[in-house]
């Protein structure tokens, strides 16, 4: 979405595991979520709580669509977002770009919109889905701002929490431009994705990806994935699908880029993504400078209250 | 979403109403008297959230109720949202961490206070600034751990120093801080020990060292008293990071403030000359980081001017205004000054909960989220264009 002119940002190839100190890391991996073909059957959250022995997140209904999870939690480390909207795919006609909304159109009927046989009954509607998860940023503000060393840079280039290291200080949490990592309240301690560390240690696919019955989910060397995401846009461009976007690909972005990005047929604030996030330490050298200047005044004002009196 | 999630029966029955109001069904009158009181929801709030659409501020009823009558310098927005969910993960922190704010930002005003006071031969002065300085600490020591997801596990703080962590370097500071004030405030018992035997020999080493300790501290004091302000703003929170520039002013004045202000309250009128002036100094600091936190900051200054934020910061700047003068004119009166004194912790305790409490109201509403980076990105392709 940006140009890589416009930032002075890290350097495109840049390697996060290699940054964090691994020799001789293999490729970095990730996730590619092509939301085009996601078909909202929430096979990939279901795979993540098994696998991963996630709890349960309870038994609720949020009235968003088919949406009952409601966001990436501690205890949902994929979440499908439900949108609709009062639009039929691919007519940009009726809603200039960029205007793009959540429709709450009532409760969804038991059969599929347009069983009727005929165009009669027929609703202009588009239905989005969109699987969510930790995007293992490049520059990841939860990784940079913990304080006991429990998240860290996996040889594969992700961000994954140590629980046993883990002490809850909760920093994690308001420091992801994204709000995806969360504390569990009975628990205490962050919890997150971990792009499967086991699974892909051991060289096979994350359980949401493994799941994923129609490839929405791509998992593997991120170079490759980035490729595929562009060769995927150019083709629905093609077939006159021109909403389709990347988000999250761009290494000049303000988080250096995503390990896991996605293909929208929105605008990220549709899904509940931020249009333009930033890693919260990108601006810590001018913070560190602006308290040191305080904490001059603070010393300053010290002097004076003693050296300016008599009494 | 985060903590606990309300029991399934009251977000069933939320869903459902919201489901009448979008389909313009009459509510049972039982309906209407649960959503009524205190909420006061006009019908265009519901028809809002049912479709979880717009980004219009909350209605105006919501917000005329929490302005204070002050004039928004942005046009309300429009932007989509998810079913107006927030995008950011609101803090996880409790109130201990904005009571941490405060008492730690007195232990550092206190300490420069007291190392003064020792400079100078004040010993009045010194004494309170020390206890003061150790009753601030510990106290921060303990909201600190009470905080924590895993109390038990404090100390893996210690693994690490990270200075992209305010956290991490804030723990370092504090085991820094923490051992000094606590040495120079112990060496106030010296005139209580007995003159012979092994105490007597604690008796006379205490003070030299409890004078190196007091200087340890007050050097340390200003990285305490501010790097607050670093740990709230290295966030994704709209309203604290952009906050960065003025935040640690308001910090540093605020915690001088404060420990002008026990000093006020702690030593008679005839010895309080310094904290008298200091209390000047650090109001006028905090006054002024805080007009430019509330003004200079566009939409996302908004959290520090409304609601209960707003409240808490205008009574914050009240109560430094009322302290600040009344320990410039009361110089003769024990009670005026001790009042004043009192006026100026209440005020520090105010800003650092109001600060607070904007910045979790600002995670809250995808609005300070989206809003701001569109504006950034707009701003990009502006410039690009040209
Ligand atoms: S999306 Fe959030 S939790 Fe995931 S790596 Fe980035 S900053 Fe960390
Ligand atoms: S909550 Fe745990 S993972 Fe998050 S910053 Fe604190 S120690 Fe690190």
């Amino acid at each position: 979405m940006v140009d890589p002119e416009s930032r002075s940002g890290s350097p495109v190839a840049f390697d996060p595991a290699a940054a964090a100190g691994w020799v001789d890391a293999p490729p970095r991996m990730g996730f590619f979520t092509d939301t085009s073909v996601c078909i909202g059957c929430k096979a990939c959250e279901v795979a993540c709580k098994e696998w991963n022995g996630v709890p349960a997140s309870g038994l609720d209904l949020l009235g968003m669509s088919y949406d009952n999870t409601g966001a990436l939690t501690a205890n949902s480390w994929r979440h499908v977002a439900f949108v609709e909207q009062p639009r039929p795919s691919g007519d940009d006609s009726a809603a200039p770009a960029g205007a793009g909304s959540t429709e709450f159109l009532g409760m969804p009927g038991a059969a599929p919109p347009g069983r009727t046989g005929s165009a009669h009954g027929r609703s202009d509607f588009r239905w989005l889905m969109m699987s969510d998860v930790c995007k293992h940023c490049t520059r990841a503000g939860c990784l940079d701002v913990c304080p006991t060393g429990a998240l860290f840079r996996t040889e594969f280039g992700t961000v994954v929490v140590q629980e046993d290291i883990c002490n809850g200080c909760g920093y994690c949490v308001s420091a992801c431009p994204y709000g995806v990592i969360d504390r569990r309240a009975d628990d205490g301690r962050a919890w997150k994705c971990t792009l499967c560390y086991d699974r892909i240690g051991a060289g096979m696919t994350p359980a949401c990806a493994q799941a994923c019955p129609t490839e929405s989910i791509q998992y593997g060397p991120l170079d490759e994935l980035r490729d595929r995401a562009a060769a995927r846009v150019a083709t629905l461009h093609e077939r006159g699908v021109p909403e389709a976007r990347l988000y999250g690909h761009d290494p000049s972005d303000g988080v250096g880029g995503d390990g896991a990005f996605f293909l929208l047929l929105d605008e990220p604030e549709v899904y509940g993504l931020p249009p333009d996030p930033q890693v919260p330490t990108g601006d810590l050298p001018q913070m560190w400078r602006r308290a040191g200047l305080a904490a001059l005044a603070m010393a300053a004002g010290a002097v004076a209250a003693f050296l300016g009196g008599r009494r | 979403m985060t903590p606990r999630r309300p029991p399934v029966g009251e977000r069933f029955r939320r869903f459902r109403d919201r489901l009448r109001a979008a389909s313009g069904n009459i509510r049972a009158p039982s309906d209407d008297a649960r959503t009524a009181p205190g909420t006061a929801r006009p019908p265009s709030d519901d028809a809002r959230t049912a479709s979880g659409r717009r980004g219009v501020p909350p209605p105006e009823a919501g917000r005329r109720r929490g302005r204070g009558g002050e004039e928004l310098t942005v046009p309300p927005a429009e932007f989509s949202s998810y079913y107006g969910r927030p995008i950011l993960k609101p803090p996880v922190w409790t109130w201990e961490i904005a009571a941490y704010l405060f008492t730690g930002g007195l232990a550092a005003g206190s300490s420069l206070l007291a190392a003064g006071a020792q400079l100078t031969g004040r010993p009045a002065l010194r004494r309170a600034g020390r206890l003061t300085a150790l009753a601030g600490v510990t106290a921060s020591g303990v909201l600190l751990v009470k905080d924590l997801g895993r109390p038990e596990r404090f100390h893996h703080m210690l693994r690490v120093a990270k200075l992209t962590s305010p956290m991490s370097v804030g723990t370092w500071i504090l085991a820094a801080y923490g051992p000094a004030a606590g040495l120079a405030a112990v060496a106030e018992a010296a005139p209580l020990l007995p003159e012979r035997g092994p105490l007597g020999v604690a008796r006379r080493m205490l003070p030299p060292v409890g004078r190196a300790a007091g200087l340890a501290a007050a050097g340390i004091a200003p990285a305490l008293g501010t790097y607050t302000a670093v740990l709230l703003s290295d966030t994704a929170v709209p309203s604290w990071h952009a906050a960065y520039p003025d935040l640690p002013l308001v910090f540093a004045g605020s915690a001088l403030a404060s420990g002008a202000g026990m000093g006020l309250i702690a030593v008679p009128p005839a010895q309080a000359g310094p904290a008298r002036r200091l209390a000047v100094a650090g109001a006028g600091l905090e006054l002024f980081g805080a007009h430019r936190v509330q003004t200079r900051l566009g939409l996302v200054a908004e959290p520090y001017r409304v609601g209960h934020a707003g409240r808490l910061l205008a009574a914050g700047r009240a109560l430094t205004v009322v302290g600040a003068v009344g320990a410039l004119l009361g110089a003769r009166s024990r009670v005026v000054s001790a009042a004043s004194g009192a006026a100026l912790l209440a005020a520090s305790v105010a800003t650092r909960f109001g600060v607070f409490h904007a910045g979790v109201a600002s995670a809250r509403d995808p609005r300070y989220t989206v809003l701001p980076q569109r504006e950034r990105l707009q701003r990009r392709a502006d410039e690009q264009d040209r």
